[in-house]
């Protein structure tokens, strides 16, 4: 059995994949990136190897992937997060789909045909709004940990609207909102709204709405006011924090296969 | 060994830093010799001017220098400090931060700064800022700001706006002559018009050689190869120049050498130049095999209405000709020629946030012509000098997906 790698090495955390030569999902392991890239991507392949009861020469081929792909010496090759966000999505629905991913540092939204062929992309410009790091700056603001904004949020009964592009604007306008005595749980749900308001604006949807990225994983909330916003189901794959180390993993597949 | 990284020097290169560094020292003496200086923008009736005898200097290169070395991150707050907002034209606050804080790259050269002016004359064709700008050094040094002023969102090109233009600038004669510059003759400028045609022929031909399959250029190169076309043209030198440069790059394509090892794909920019970045977007492309084969930008200094026949009316049809004064139809159909001649795979729209008349991506063009070319487009944010504005890891990891996307078609 020959097995392939693929490491995303996000602003936030490190996610490892190995699959089989079927594509399945033989270990995985998840690492904070911290600062030392090359450590950290290091110390997720031994965990999966050892998860795996694998070596590292079973392994035979690695992709490289996100902020720190090039931070991986012992990847074969690196390759952007936008294509193996789209292929490890695309790999689960296969049809033509729109993946919006929200990570820590960026959002993106992916186009791709029926045959997994991307036609388009778009990231973020240069702002958090609409990211992970939103999120963590207004769960500041509110003295909460970022961990409980989707459980409050999902409590709240009255629509609390943060209009700004910018986060620190809106942290400002969650002083006014605290200030006019709205409720946490408001406020938090209007956060999440914000996110939906600030993707929705970076491009449209074509084909089926998919969504991954670790701020998807930990917010369920978020998923179905993106749904609600778009009315359609927003489909969600399997530990969809995994998604773009589960792409690099099957790009590792084919590009692997290829040289054997 | 050339490797992937490595750029593929022009021999002619070391020509032009000689032709630019004569020109530098000119401006500098000139004081000493009795000569006045006029200041004009870069689309600008230089023509006039240096037919007058004036010494002619151009702040826009001054600011595209500043954004090169990247100086003008550190000049521009100098402005902002002083009432220009940092959402305006970041050539215009590099410049008066420079002035302010006494810092050039023009001190390497051996200059004080730029050379002070005697009058400043602007062409609004680019944008209002450049009025803006040359009226902050009127002020400054209480000598006059004069122009033409040139209507924006242009179709054809026709005969009532022709004839304005042309008046505009005819009546530039008049005080120019009083501030000390030659008495006009319509010979001279007619000369002066036939050097500047045969340059910009030059320069246009030049570019044209990025056509060839692999290009024996690319927009790296012309960003820096364009100086003489902007601040010489006119003259025996840039003419003279450019014959060499030509020469040099039709062996190249003659000879099947690409500037980009083992040319995969082809791009076109569209939008200012990332100044402060060039070399390390130089390296990514040149590292991704893909060629940025054209840009509006270079292109912009091609003025085929020019003809000693009739000065006054070609100078105005060819600097209203402009593509960043036009309407956005004609911009688009001109964007649509190019990337046909260019045969290219793709178009990078460059928003930068400074120079909104300089970035073509804010009415839909990129939707428009992907769907009627079939090209697939990407915009990456920044700016022209502000590198507080640009986002590396944005750029560099959205330029790899476009490509990547290129070699999945």
């Amino acid at each position: 059995m020959q097995y392939f790698c693929g490491i995303d090495i996000g602003a936030s955390t490190a996610k490892l994949v190995i699959v089989d030569e079927n594509g399945d999902v033989a270990a995985r392991s998840m690492q904070r990136s911290g600062v030392d890239y090359t450590g950290v991507a290091r110390e997720n392949l031994d965990e999966a190897l050892a998860a795996a009861d694998l070596a590292e020469d079973d392994v035979s081929y690695s992709v490289s992937t996100g902020y720190g792909r090039d931070n991986v010496p012992w990847s074969d090759e690196s390759m952007t997060e936008i294509a193996c966000h789209g292929k490890g999505a695309w790999f689960n629905f296969r049809r033509q789909i729109t993946v919006i991913d929200i990570g820590a540092q960026d959002s993106k939204v992916i186009h791709l045909d029926d045959k997994g062929r991307r036609t388009s992309f778009k990231m973020n410009r240069k702002c958090a709004a609409g990211t992970g790091s939103f999120l963590e700056e207004i769960a500041l603001r509110l003295a909460l940990p970022a961990s409980e904004l989707n459980g409050l949020a999902e409590q709240s009964t009255k629509d609390v609207t943060l209009g700004s592009f910018c986060t620190v604007f809106t942290a400002t306008e969650i002083l006014a909102k605290i200030r006019a005595g709205e409720k946490v749980e408001d406020i938090a749900k209007g956060a999440f709204r914000s996110i939906v308001k600030r993707v929705s604006e970076m491009d449209t949807i074509d084909g089926e709405l998919v969504m991954t990225g670790g701020v998807v994983a930990h917010n369920p909330l978020l998923v179905s006011l993106v749904g609600e916003f778009y009315g359609r189901t927003a489909l969600v794959p399997p530990d969809p924090q995994y998604t773009g180390a589960f792409g690099a993993a099957l790009f590792a597949m084919e590009k692997g296969a290829k040289t054997c | 060994m050339t490797t992937a990284t490595e750029r593929k020097g022009l021999q002619a290169t070391k020509q032009m830093r000689g032709v630019m560094g004569k020109y530098f020292a000119e401006l500098a003496a000139g004081p000493e010799q009795g000569k006045k200086t006029a200041w004009c923008t870069s689309v600008g009736p230089a023509e006039l001017l240096r037919s007058m005898g004036f010494n002619v200097y151009f702040p826009e290169n001054h600011g595209a220098m500043l954004g090169a070395t990247r100086m003008a991150t550190d000049l521009i707050p100098e402005a902002n400090a002083r009432g220009f907002s940092p959402d305006i034209c970041s050539y215009l606050t590099s410049d008066i931060g420079s002035y302010l804080k006494g810092e050039t790259p023009l001190q390497k050269m051996g200059m004080e700064g730029p050379p002070k002016a005697d009058v400043l004359i602007f062409n609004t064709n680019q944008c209002r800022d450049v009025k803006d700008w040359f009226q902050f050094y009127a002020r400054e040094w209480d000598v006059p700001c004069l122009g033409v002023h040139t209507p924006r969102s242009i179709g054809d090109v026709d005969g009532p706006i022709v004839d304005d233009l042309a008046l505009q600038t005819e009546a530039l004669v008049e005080p120019l002559e009083e501030l000390g510059g030659c008495k006009f003759d319509i010979d001279k400028l007619r000369e002066v018009i036939i050097l500047s045609r045969e340059c910009t022929d030059l320069w246009k031909a030049i570019l044209d050689t990025a056509a060839s399959v692999p290009a024996p250029i690319t927009f790296f190169d012309d960003t820096i190869q364009m100086g003489p076309a902007v601040v010489l043209r006119g003259t025996q030198d840039a003419v003279d120049y450019y014959k060499i440069l030509l020469a040099e790059l039709e062996q190249r394509a003659a000879d099947g050498i690409g500037a980009i090892e083992d040319e995969k794909f082809r791009i076109y920019w569209e939008g200012m130049p990332v100044w402060g970045k060039l070399r390390d977007l130089s390296t990514q492309f040149m590292e991704l095999k893909t060629a940025v084969v054209a840009s509006t930008y270079c292109n912009s200094w091609i003025y085929e209405d020019l003809d000693p026949a009739e000065p006054f009316k070609g100078m105005a049809r060819a600097y209203c000709r402009l593509f960043i004064c036009r309407s956005e139809d004609r911009k688009e159909k001109y964007m649509e020629e190019m990337a046909a001649k260019y045969k290219v795979d793709g178009i990078l729209y460059h928003d930068a946030k400074t120079c909104p008349n300089n970035s073509n991506n804010r009415y839909q063009m990129p939707q428009r012509l992907e769907a009627k070319l079939g090209l697939p487009h990407l915009v990456i944010n920044g700016d022209l000098n502000d590198m507080r504005l640009y986002s590396e890891e944005q750029t560099r990891t959205n330029i790899e997906a476009f490509v990547e996307q290129l070699a999945e078609r």
